[in-house]
């Protein structure tokens, strides 16, 4: 038996954008127990709903996570909309689907480049974020921004995607499409790719479920949950949809999930632009959510089921905002995963859960 | 400035940003903007590191962790802020846990405003950042010599 060393892991890690500190207790090369540390982007935003009204704080929500950007402020509109009982028009229902697929489809190409570098493969790293610079520039065309979009309000969405714009935003996703499907060829296929993900880092069904994992996490070990399932807001409309799973349960089953999530979203991008009512994009929204009157909202973010609460107090002020984060629910998954794991493999771990801190912190 | 003296390396810490100025951080060095191109590499050892770019704001929990990088630097190094939150604190500037701008912890010698800061303001940041570690160098030349003399 040897003797156990602990290995500190971050916060300053190449590996991570983000500041995440483990310390991995190691027995020779495996690690035997990870103990996470997080606090280290927390700014308590949360309370900042008692000094923004409802209509700012949307500007704040967004800023919760720059990744999923667009999703916490539609998610923090629906919320409020609830709250206040105000109907959404079916255009900007539409629109919301399109954009909050979009940033799936930049968020997953994000993660899938991020898992090529953990694993050291700088090219294909490179060429992930080469296709995802392609949908940043949808995004600045629709809306102005590249990550922060500041397009939702609440009661619909503040700008319009017109016929020529749509039509080359289909034009855009076939060319993305096309070139994707290389990369998917060989971040699924690749021998040297698939030495690094196969059986590594496994979870059982049973385990997911019991450490209430959510997103492709959970849906790599076989738990068929994904929020759009319900039809919610304008995905109601699908024709048809079921969450992607896989059954290995492995890394290799993550990063397969991802891929397949990225054409799925562009199916429904096109199928949504296709049949996308003409119409109002806002109602005016007036008046203030009633005292003690309480909301609460699920959405899938790129990341898995995100939850939220609000509670009214009468003014135009919130008296209390709460959301539940994927990565939150995913870190106890990720540090079951990594006892036993190999201390090389550790990287590539933490990676396929995609960990988004500042989500986690706030 | 008419050429770059040196290929700069940089590092780069996440202190409190929403991810927002991370990724513009990372696009920067990727083919859509390349970065690259001004010799930029991105290393993660503070000691291989010319420039430090710093996202997000300072907290009590993170203003260690950007002393300690910035302690473990090389002379002459440079401090680029990228986004409004390193500038000052930004949309989270009146949060109970955000005490300010990373100048709150170490000096800063480039502002790169913008929420979230474009890969133009941050190439623009690190060329100019580049004629900042020209005269530190040149400083540190001069109290080398003078200190032989």
């Amino acid at each position: 038996m040897s003797k156990a060393t602990i290995i500190p892991f971050g916060p300053q890690h190449p590996v991570l954008p983000e500041p995440l500190h483990l310390d991995l207790v190691v027995e020779d090369e495996t690690v035997v127990e990870a103990i996470p540390q997080i606090g280290f982007v927390h700014r308590g935003l949360e309370k900042l709903v008692e000094t923004r009204d409802y209509n700012q704080f949307i500007y704040v929500a967004e800023r919760i996570c720059g990744i999923c950007a667009f999703g916490h402020s539609l998610g923090y509109a629906e919320t409020v909309e609830s709250l206040m009982g105000v109907e959404v028009p079916k255009r900007a229902e539409y629109l919301r689907v399109i954009w909050h697929e979009l940033s799936r489809v930049h968020s997953h190409l994000l993660w899938l480049g991020l898992a090529a570098d953990a694993f050291g493969f700088e090219s294909l790293f490179m060429h992930c974020w080469r296709l995802r610079e392609r949908i940043l520039d949808i995004f600045e065309k629709t809306t102005g921004g590249r990550v922060i979009l500041s397009v939702v309000s609440v009661g619909g969405v503040n700008r319009d995607i017109n016929a020529s714009q749509m039509d080359e935003i289909i034009h855009t996703l076939e060319g993305i499409e096309h070139d994707y499907h290389e990369i998917m060829q060989v971040m699924l296929n690749d021998g040297s790719v698939k030495n690094r993900t196969v059986g590594v880092g496994y979870i059982s069904h049973e385990s997911a479920l019991d450490l209430c994992m959510v997103g492709p996490f959970a849906r790599a070990s076989n738990v068929a949950y994904d929020v759009r399932m319900f039809g919610h807001g304008g995905y109601g409309e699908l024709s048809d949809f079921q969450p992607l799973c896989a059954t290995e349960g492995d890394c290799y089953a993550r990063v397969k999930v991802r891929c397949e999530e990225v054409l799925q979203s562009i199916a429904i991008i096109k199928e949504m632009a296709a049949k996308i009512p003409a119409g109002d994009i806002a109602v005016p929204v007036k008046g203030s959510p009633a005292a003690g009157a309480e909301a609460a909202n699920v959405l899938e973010q790129p990341r898995g089921e995100c939850y939220y609460y609000a509670r009214g107090n009468g003014t135009k002020y919130l008296d209390r905002m709460r959301m539940r984060t994927p990565t939150s629910q995913n870190l106890a998954g990720m540090v079951s995963v990594l006892e036993g794991c190999d201390l090389a493999d550790v990287n590539m771990i933490i990676l396929t859960i995609d960990p988004c801190i500042s989500c986690t912190e706030r | 400035m008419a050429f770059a003296s040196k290929s700069p390396w940089v590092i780069h810490y996440d202190g409190s940003s929403c991810n927002g100025c991370d990724i513009e951080v990372l696009a920067t060095l990727c083919p859509g903007f390349d970065g690259e191109r001004f010799g930029v590499i991105n290393t993660g050892n503070p000691k291989h590191a010319d420039i430090f770019l710093v996202t997000g704001s300072i907290n009590e929990q993170n203003i260690e962790v950007v002393r300690q990088i910035y302690d473990q630097m090389v002379e002459p190094k440079v401090v680029v802020a990228c986004g409004i939150c390193a500038c000052t604190g930004g949309i989270f500037h009146d949060c109970y846990n955000v005490l300010g701008g990373v100048d709150k912890a170490i000096p800063v010698d480039v502002y790169a405003p913008g929420c979230a800061v474009r890969p133009e303001a941050l190439i623009d940041a690190i060329v100019k950042g580049i004629a900042v570690l020209d005269e530190k160098s040149a400083a540190l030349e001069k109290k080398k010599k003078e200190g032989v003399a």
